[in-house]
């Protein structure tokens, strides 16, 4: 007996210490790896064999088709040319899974070194005290250009005058469209609308056979579509439905209302689209298996259209209202706090080479995301593809229309409180104008402690 | 006698040494965050105050004033009234055929518990594509019957059914496994005596099965309750919440508070609320109900 109770005690203190182990050797292992990146900074003129730097490189992917495969494949070239930086790539789900999992890491103080993060995230990174500017980095640098990035793309980088982020996965919104309904509908394939009469009367003429006319997702980031119908319909060009330093939202303007007002009528109406909230996920589904002639939806989705769609299909821009408008969308590439300078200088270096010209032409090409550079058109694999493929180049040229997606502080609540209100109209609980007025409220609410 | 003092430590030693392991992940990952939940629940903490901020009740009582928060509480209790009573039911009634059945017993029983077998998050994809507008099975049945298309999750008003009915899927086939080994229990004599005296097939089971299986359907009612308050995977593959929370149960809402608005006092607040609902309706188990059910 006595045997047998000292034994418990023993193996039960063992597993206390092996606990309390698993903290130590953790603190020893960061210490051990700040102390080992000291020396090799100073010692880095030397030729001599050193360890290389280790960085991890969170993405995630929001589009169907494989580009897990696309972007490892790409740090795994990164690596060969740069054998004293090692990357890890993790994938992290859809964004919002990345956004949670590099929050959680935020606050334990293990952040990734670099990630892929909606450019919407600005703001939010910044309060949380997350993120590093690289101004410095990019100064130093003679490689970078920042003015060969689109401007579209460049201007949720930046806050009061710093860059925090390089554009990397990014998007528009643009319209596909089936060709062969197109014919069977009597319109002609290759003049999509181009104005919001012009889709109205075709996709009423679209929306029979066992088909709908249109498709616009309402669920997610529904604020999305009504940030392009808001551009659209919008008097004054440059109005967006938030203020650029993120500190007020513009929900419900009269124009914003009409907006509004015209996405409901679009089903309601004119019966030219499914009533109710549509599934974000489903749309492209839908339209691959010819369920809808004609859908609003990420050009992120372009290649997984084109590989599975068995019709022609065209893509164009969004129809315009008073103008032509599309937000951008999409992540860009962050560097974080609280690692070491050698990290964040690898980080800087991966997230270089991740946006060069040639790896924006190989991700856009693989995916439909646009090339975030303009010299990406000019390589020869870009050349080759938009040769064969020019649906491929309607985002880009969308790009001239394009403005910046909904970012501000304290994101989560103002996104989520114009997303349930959104759904609400679309539902039929709620009118345009009472959906807006009570986002409107929600988001002051939520803006108030940025304003003091 | 007194057992002296090294007796007392040695068996005493015994003891703690064989709770030790399970005390210590016990206190690590249940009693410490729930004491750290009840003090973060005092601050304020979010985006715009990363520091946290000592407030008192103030969070309680903004709580109070939070209509999505009053909007989940009570879907959560639609959501409880929906799928309990029916899983029970319908557990007791698998039971009983899956205990009586005489040809494909394995069979049947393995049909009614499959479903827990498969993943949350699986069970979650598939019934999301059962509910997929234009391809969905149920879906297509649902527009068969309202006559147009319908998207069921995308819908107010059906949305929480939709729910409800896939959670009770889930939840019988796992409720009847205990009524099954509940009815198992009862002596095979109580039948016969019954069947002797004329008793019929339904007035045993009213007279005998029922009231013999009570300690199970109080445990399996407070686990089916409890589980209602504690449902999140679902929600977030199928309909995050939405459309505008009408799908939004209290867990879920804690997450979003959490990780979509970085808002960890408030968070903290509603967890706090949350352990004490689930404290409360475990402890109807002890103190209440306990007392009038028949053990053997």
């Amino acid at each position: 007996m006595l045997k047998q109770s000292k034994l418990i005690l023993l193996l039960s203190l063992c597993a206390t210490a092996a606990i309390a182990g698993c903290g130590q050797s953790n603190n020893t292992s960061t210490e051990t790896g700040g102390n080992a990146s000291q020396p090799s900074a100073s010692t880095s003129a030397s030729p001599e064999v050193k360890e290389p730097v280790e960085i991890t490189f969170y993405y995630p992917v929001n589009v169907g088709g494989p580009l897990t495969k696309v972007i490892d494949s790409m740090a795994s070239t990164f690596m060969d040319q740069h054998p004293d930086i090692k990357v890890k790539p993790v994938y992290t789900g859809n964004y919002g899974d990345n956004t949670v999992k590099i929050q959680a890491g935020v606050q334990a103080k293990q952040p990734p070194d670099v990630a892929v993060m909606m450019s919407t995230e600005l703001y939010s990174m910044l309060d949380m005290n997350a993120i590093i500017p690289l101004d410095d980095f990019i100064a130093k640098d003679a490689d970078i250009k920042m003015d060969d990035f689109y401007p579209a793309f460049i201007e949720d980088t930046q806050s009061e005058g710093k860059t925090y982020s390089l554009p990397f996965q990014r998007s528009t919104i643009v319209m596909y469209y089936n060709k062969e309904m197109f014919k069977a509908a009597g319109l002609d394939p290759e003049k999509p609308p181009t104005t919001w009469d012009e889709l109205v009367t075709y996709a009423k003429q679209l929306n029979k056979d066992g088909h709908a006319g249109l498709e616009i997702p309402g669920n997610d980031d529904s604020y999305w579509m009504f940030q392009m119908l808001a551009r659209q319909h919008a008097a004054d060009p440059k109005q967006n439905i938030m203020s650029s330093d993120g500190k007020k939202a513009m929900f419900d303007t009269p124009e914003n209302v009409e907006a509004l007002q015209f996405w409901l009528d679009l089903s309601r109406k004119n019966k030219a689209m499914p009533e109710g909230v549509i599934d974000w996920a489903t749309v492209p589904t839908d339209f691959i298996e010819g369920k809808t002639a004609m859908m609003m939806h990420t050009s992120g989705n372009l290649t997984n259209v084109r590989n599975n769609a068995k019709f022609e299909f065209g893509v164009a821009f969004p129809p315009a209202d008073k103008q032509f408008g599309s937000p951008t969308g999409g992540g860009n590439l962050y560097i974080f706090k609280d690692r070491s300078p050698e990290k964040q200088a690898a980080a800087f270096e991966f997230a270089k080479y991740m946006t060069a010209p040639e790896q924006a032409a190989l991700f856009s090409s693989s995916s439909g995301y646009v090339g975030v550079r303009k010299s990406a058109y000019d390589t020869d694999a870009m050349k080759k593809y938009t040769a064969d493929f020019p649906q491929a180049l309607v985002a880009r040229d969308q790009l001239e229309y394009a403005f910046r997606e909904l970012s501000t502080h304290n994101h989560g609540k103002v996104s989520t409180a114009i997303t349930n209100q959104i759904q609400a109209a679309l539902a039929g609980q709620i009118d345009a104008a009472g959906a807006l007025k009570k986002a409107q409220e929600e988001a002051d609410q939520a803006l108030a402690p940025f304003n003091k | 006698m007194v057992p002296g003092w090294s007796e007392k430590l040695r068996r005493n030693g015994f003891g703690w040494g064989l709770v030790l392991p399970s005390l210590l992940f016990l206190c690590l990952f249940t009693f410490y965050p729930m004491l750290k939940s009840v003090w973060l629940s005092m601050y304020e903490k979010n985006l715009a105050t990363p520091e946290p901020l000592f407030v008192g009740f103030d969070n309680y009582v903004n709580l109070l004033n939070d209509q999505v928060f009053k909007k989940v509480f009570f879907n959560n209790i639609w959501f409880a009234i929906g799928t309990v009573p029916v899983s029970l039911v319908l557990a007791f009634l698998m039971a009983l055929f899956a205990d009586k059945a005489m040809k494909g017993r394995g069979l049947s029983r393995l049909a009614f518990f499959y479903p827990n077998m498969i993943p949350m998050i699986a069970v979650a994809n598939i019934w999301l594509f059962l509910y997929t507008p234009h391809f969905g099975l149920f879906a297509k049945l649902a527009s068969w019957i309202a006559d147009q298309p319908v998207n069921l999750l995308g819908n107010p008003s059906t949305v929480m059914g939709a729910l409800i009915f896939m959670m009770v899927w889930k939840e019988a086939g796992y409720f009847m496994i205990f009524y099954l080994a509940g009815m198992q229990q009862i002596p095979k004599d109580l039948y016969e005596a019954a069947s002797v005296n004329g008793v019929g097939a339904l007035a045993a089971i009213r007279r005998i099965t029922i009231p013999l299986t009570m300690p199970t359907t109080l445990f399996v009612a407070v686990v089916a309750i409890t589980n209602a308050f504690k449902l999140v995977d679902h929600l977030w593959i199928m309909t995050k919440g939405g459309p505008n929370n009408s799908s939004n149960l209290l867990l879920y809402y804690i997450y979003d508070t959490t990780f979509n608005f970085y808002d960890q006092g408030m968070a903290a607040t509603m967890t706090v609320v949350m352990i004490a609902l689930l404290l409360v309706i475990s402890s109807l188990q002890f103190f209440g109900w306990d007392r009038k059910i028949h053990y053997e």
